[in-house]
């Protein structure tokens, strides 16, 4: 079964091309969507939803061609946008009863539905109170509720970790993957952090310039590129810890990344490596071990979307200026 | 022995309860854009009143629709009690005498209505649902001009009722209870238009607020001002095209060609018949122009 399917999807602005025959095809689950800003994120959001006309090729949402069946879509899929969108005066439960409404469910299922997608995204006794009063968390799981409050087959979520703080950020991407685990929701979820999409989505698209750069799903990611980030204490025997393990592991033969976070506070005792399967992580240990350090932290890495560009594109060196 | 106490965040069993219901989902119709249309209308028509708002945003309504009916109590209690047998003041006129505090009105609810939308950004919310533009505008549009509507026709249902009180003449009263209802009719739905095509052009309330009383007020007082010049200078022939230039003038000129309304200024005679057509037909195209403009604006900022 496909959600979302685009056939050489493009569409042109007079100055800009914001999609560039674009074909994709998308199945159940939560997939993200991710590009820097301009990538052609929103633009394609805009056409999934039959709002924007594509200039050429063709896009299916839940079967349903968006240039003729706009309004049908519209029923079944919820849309929670990047900018803010409620009105501060009103409480979050008028606010989403409303909405439901305005999605065709009649009054007596709007407020029932209303009451229980609030609480699904984790509001309680503040949604009788003004959204005026709202940290940006709960404003976001406003917006969330608001897009799931007709019970739709797939939402598309617009950047909804914006301007959140890591614990915030958290808790949104988990409740994102519930919208599909628990609720049986599709989800596509725009975002232009790779490593946050990793750990919520089954499948990841990359698309940069209006083009797409990869499709695949998120295991493929991490099976390939698994980094490990490795700190250890210093000990009398190893006054320099770092360096000792480092080369007591290039001895084992185990392929040590240079140092890509040389330059943050703290990064030279930090010992980046490829873990080739689960021996790694024991020949760390035991290495660790062997020399008779602390391990202070062994853990994954998350990927940086520059990681993605690298199979394709060698990383660029940007040149500093001599001064 | 295991007499466990419960812990203390189950002592409450219906939170925990709530917590074990799982998502349930909805089977239930989805009644599509005509009903989302319908709730929008109502949303909007009781919003202009405040209902299902703040308290706050209760008052300045409520206070002026009192503003519209006192008036009207007066009159009647005045004919009832002193056995008059004609009304003292025309159903068509009464509007007129009372335009202030409909723009009042206006100014105040046409930017609640559509520029709160616009600077929350909450338009994109309603447009990625199955209603489509023209859904948005029509129902933004009806629930103004039924809101000024309430607020005009108001009066007029209480002279109507106190002048059968006072045992006036029923068909005659009806007669003109019924041109006055047309009158306020047209003039709802022509100031609604204008309203909210002032208050759409800025997500500012403020600024729409300004913009309402400006176009009518000073509209009308310029129109006025320059049929007196007419007046007094000898030019009689040009007043009746002067009236063409402020909504309510346009209202008074319709209503004096064709709903047996004296003119707003006796002294200076309505429109005749032939020009009477014209301010209808400029009515008309002003209500048309003014949902064209909506619609375009809204062309722009749908998502």
């Amino acid at each position: 079964m496909t959600v979302i399917a685009t056939e050489s999807l493009s569409k042109r602005f007079p100055r800009v091309t914001a999609l560039d025959r674009l074909s994709l095809d998308i199945g159940p689950g939560v997939t993200g969507l991710v590009g820097a800003n301009g990538a052609g994120k929103s633009t394609m959001i805009k056409i999934l939803l039959g709002l924007s006309p594509a200039t050429e090729g063709r896009a299916e949402v839940l079967g349903l061609d968006v240039s003729t069946s706009g309004a049908q879509i519209r029923e079944q899929v919820g849309y929670m946008p990047e900018h803010d969108c409620l009105p501060p005066d009103v409480s979050a439960t008028e606010f989403v009863v409303h909405m439901a409404r305005m999605s065709g469910l009649p009054a007596t299922a709007a407020r029932e539905r209303t009451a229980d997608t609030l609480r699904h995204v984790g509001l309680y006794e503040e949604r009788y109170r003004p959204i005026g009063g709202y940290s940006t968390g709960m404003k976001q799981r406003v917006k969330l509720a608001q897009a799931l409050v007709h019970d739709p087959k797939l939402v598309l979520l617009d950047e909804p970790t914006n301007g959140l703080d890591p614990v915030g950020r958290d808790e949104m991407l988990g409740l994102i993957r519930r919208v599909w685990t628990d609720f049986g929701i599709s989800v596509l979820v725009t975002s232009h952090l790779l490593g946050e999409l990793e750990r919520t989505c089954d499948h990841v698209v990359v698309i940069d310039g209006g083009q797409l750069l990869r499709s695949s799903s998120t295991s493929d990611f991490t099976r390939t590129t698994t980094t490990l980030a490795v700190e250890v204490t210093d000990s009398d025997t190893h006054p320099d810890g770092t360096g000792a393990l480092r080369a007591a592991l290039a001895e084992a033969g185990v392929v040590l990344h240079p140092g890509v976070e040389d330059g943050l506070p703290g990064a030279g005792h930090i010992l980046l490596l490829e873990a080739a399967g689960e021996e790694t992580y024991d020949l760390v240990r035991d290495t660790v071990a062997g020399l008779g350090l602390g391990l202070v932290r062994m853990e994954q890495r998350r990927h940086h979307i520059a990681e993605v560009f690298r199979p394709e594109t060698p990383p660029r060196h940007e040149e500093v200026p001599a001064r | 022995m295991s007499t466990q106490l419960p812990h203390p965040s189950q002592a409450a069993p219906d939170t925990t309860q709530i917590h074990n219901i799982g998502y349930r989902s909805y089977d239930g119709p989805r009644l599509g854009r005509a009903y989302a249309r319908r709730s929008l209308f109502s949303q909007s028509l009781r919003g202009a009143y405040g209902l299902g708002r703040s308290a706050k945003s209760k008052v300045l309504p409520m206070i002026l629709f009192a503003v519209m009916c006192v008036p009207a109590l007066i009159l009647v209690a005045v004919a009832v009690v002193g056995k008059q047998s004609k009304l003292s003041i025309e159903y068509t006129q009464y509007a007129l005498y009372l335009q202030v505090v409909i723009s009042i009105y206006l100014a105040s609810q046409a930017p609640q209505s559509v520029s709160r939308d616009l600077r929350f950004r909450t338009v994109p919310l309603y447009f990625s649902r199955p209603i489509e533009r023209a859904d948005y505008v029509l129902a933004k549009f009806g629930a103004m001009a039924s809101a000024l509507f309430i607020l005009t026709a108001s009066p007029l249902l209480i002279l109507w009722i106190g002048s059968l009180l006072a045992k006036m003449d029923f068909a005659e009263q009806t007669k003109m209870f019924g041109q006055g209802l047309v009158s306020v009719a047209l003039l709802s739905v022509l100031f609604g238009g204008i309203g909210l095509v002032m208050a759409a052009l800025t997500p500012r309330r403020g600024f729409g607020v300004a913009a309402v009383i400006a176009v009518l007020t000073v509209s009308y007082g310029a129109v006025s001002t320059l049929m007196g010049i007419a007046f007094a200078t000898d030019n009689g022939g040009v007043i009746q095209w002067i009236g063409l230039f402020s909504p309510m003038t346009l209202i008074d000129g319709v209503q004096s060609a064709f709903l047996g309304a004296p003119p707003g200024f006796p002294e200076l005679g309505g429109p005749s018949t032939g020009v009477g057509v014209i301010y209808v037909l400029v009515v008309l195209a002003l209500i048309a122009g003014s949902y064209g403009i909506l619609m375009r604006r809204y062309r722009k900022v749908g998502l």
